[in-house]
């Protein structure tokens, strides 16, 4: 099992969800973020004050697979998080020891 | 017309043409009164009452300015500051207004709106004695600047209250994130006595227009009237008494309370300009009470200043944000927001003293001049006026001041004002002399609020200190000094 971690752009989250449920993803932890990589910030002008932002808005999206949907669903992130422009975000896998579904007490794969 | 108020039934003053009025209070006293002072015509003329729609319309501008005060400047003024610090504004605002209106009743009309000498009334009408009688039911009258048109005197004391409320509520937009709530309170007193009130006895306090009667005697009404006014300055609704007066005291504190914590360095962004948009579009909403009303009537007069409050104030909008446009590279919300505050600023001491035409340029100008001080006058001041009240208030003030007197001139569409009080003639003493005379009235007012807000300030931080603590300001004023949040989500 592999964890999934992606940063994306907050208007393409639906269409990454979408996605994701298309490759047969079936569940996703969405928290919004702040952060910066290579795309620069923006200026903000408020009366003669003005203000460079660094850290801008971002979502991240986390989510488990099997082993087997781990192709699947990273092609579906990439593709529709994609907007060939500095900023579209990265994508981040790493391994699962255990998983546990707090109802059933289901492990591994039974879980996700 | 000359925008000055008076009362007719101070105790002070109870001179012959008043009697009519006295009658109302009195009753068979003044019969006696006038017996003895040999003015009978008096008698046969039936007594004066309050026309129903001007009272009307005054109770409604007096509550339109409470609600440009509370909750509009607190949501204008609290939109700009940090989340942190929410509450904090609101609570300042809330309190402030609160507490002039108490010490309004108490002994700020009496100084303001009495006969005493040309800086400061009498006592005549302290907790408000004598505007209304029990014993029979009657109400003392106010003057208008009608004759034979008298106005409630409490809804004027209601009105005027409003304006010394929100013109001490504006005071704070210049030290908030970091002045202690204690401290405030206690400027906010002592600014209030010694400079809002005589500058606005200096400014407005006339005898009334009733009491000029004779050609002969106008010399000797003339002299009771405040010190500014006797010059023969237009001020239409307050832009020396409120804004310049409000403005200057701002600047100065600034200065006294220091910058805060990282300003220059840190971010010190608005947090909601959301609140900020409803605070201005409720601010432009209640001024045509503040500047239609101080027509004291609803006349012709109240007409022109509601059209040119609402005028005006569309012409900043545009101006400011046209400007920034171009020199900025974007028009901005807050751009646009504040251009309104702008032009209502401006056109405050003009709106019944200027025509049509008068609008369209000091509403146009006063965005741009505004938009200059917020920005490149502001890095020449290095203060941390924090919400630029100088920048706005006081330099939109005085533009609309000086502006005021060249736009007066019928020749511009203006009305002129009165020149004669006894026949009721309107004139214009000329550019340049009506000019000299705005000025003089703005220079008067800088160095008075000038100086007793520097003593208020220095009284108030040998008292309790300015500032709340460097931790208490790094945690926000709405936890530390007021011990609760604005916002749970």
């Amino acid at each position: 099992m592999k964890l999934i971690t992606a940063v994306i752009r907050p208007f393409k989250l639906e269409a990454v969800r979408e996605a994701l449920t298309e490759a047969g993803v079936s569940g996703l932890t969405v928290t919004e973020v702040k952060g910066y990589g290579r795309q620069k910030g923006h200026t903000e002008l408020y009366r003669g004050a003005e203000y460079v932002v660094d850290l801008l808005p971002k979502i991240k999206i986390e989510t488990v697979v099997g082993d087997q949907h781990l192709e699947a669903a990273l092609e579906a992130i990439q593709q529709a998080a994609r907007t060939d422009k500095v900023g579209d975000g990265k994508i981040f896998v790493c391994a699962i020891d255990q998983v546990l579904r707090i109802r059933t007490g289901e492990t591994g794969d039974d879980a996700l | 017309m000359s925008r000055q108020y008076a009362t007719t039934l101070t105790v002070a003053s109870r001179r012959p043409r008043h009697l009519s009025f006295l009658l109302a209070l009195i009753g068979g006293v003044a019969a006696l009164l006038l017996a003895h002072m040999g003015h009978a015509q008096a008698v046969s003329a039936p007594a004066p009452t309050p026309n129903k729609g001007d009272t009307a319309w005054m109770m409604t501008s007096t509550a339109l300015v409470l609600l440009m005060s509370v909750p509009a400047l607190g949501l204008f003024y609290g939109g700009l500051v940090r989340t942190k610090n929410m509450l904090s504004v609101l609570m300042q605002v809330f309190v402030v207004f609160s507490l002039i209106t108490v010490l309004w009743c108490a002994y700020g009309y009496s100084i303001a709106f009495t006969e005493g000498n040309a800086f400061f009334g009498g006592f005549t009408r302290l907790f408000l004695h004598g505007t209304f009688n029990p014993a029979d039911g009657s109400f003392s009258l106010a003057a208008t600047f009608s004759k034979g048109t008298p106005l409630y005197e409490l809804v004027f004391v209601a009105f005027q209250a409003t304006f010394a409320a929100i013109t001490c509520c504006l005071i704070l937009g210049s030290i908030v994130e970091r002045v202690k709530f204690s401290a405030l309170l206690i400027f906010v007193v002592i600014w209030f006595t010694f400079s809002y009130l005589p500058v606005a006895h200096m400014v407005w306090f006339f005898a009334g227009p009733d009491a000029y009667t004779d050609a002969a005697k106008t010399g000797a009404v003339n002299a009771t009237a405040g010190f500014i006014w006797q010059m023969g300055a237009l001020d239409f609704a307050g832009g020396t008494v409120v804004h310049i007066n409000a403005g200057i005291a701002g600047l100065i504190g600034a200065f006294l309370v220091g910058k805060r914590i990282g300003y220059g360095r840190e971010a010190l962004k608005p947090h909601s300009l959301t609140m900020t948009m409803i605070g201005a579009s409720l601010v432009w909403f209640g001024w045509f009470g503040f500047n239609a009303g101080s027509a004291l009537e609803a006349n012709g007069s109240a007409a022109l200043a509601f059209i040119n409050t609402y005028l005006a104030t569309a012409c900043a909008v545009l101006s400011w944000t046209f400007a920034e446009w171009i020199l900025k590279g974007k028009p901005s919300m807050l751009g646009a927001a504040s251009g309104a505050v702008a032009g209502l600023v401006a056109i405050t001491p003009a709106a019944g003293n200027v025509g049509i035409a008068g609008a369209f340029a000091i509403g146009t100008l006063a965005g741009l001049i505004c938009l200059w001080g917020v920005t490149g006058l502001k890095r020449i001041i290095k203060a941390d006026d924090s919400l630029d009240v100088f920048g706005v208030h006081a330099l939109g003030g005085i533009s609309g001041a000086l502006l005021t007197g060249v736009f007066n001139a019928p020749s511009l569409g203006g009305p002129g004002s009165v020149q004669d009080w006894v026949t009721m003639t309107m004139g214009y003493p000329g550019i340049a002399t009506q000019l000299f005379i705005q000025a003089k009235a703005v220079g008067i007012t800088i160095v008075w609020t000038g100086v007793v807000s520097l003593i208020a300030y220095k009284s108030a931080d040998w008292l309790v200190g300015l500032r709340v603590t460097h931790e208490e300001e790094r945690e926000g004023l709405d936890i530390s000094s007021h011990g609760e949040s604005a916002y749970d989500y």
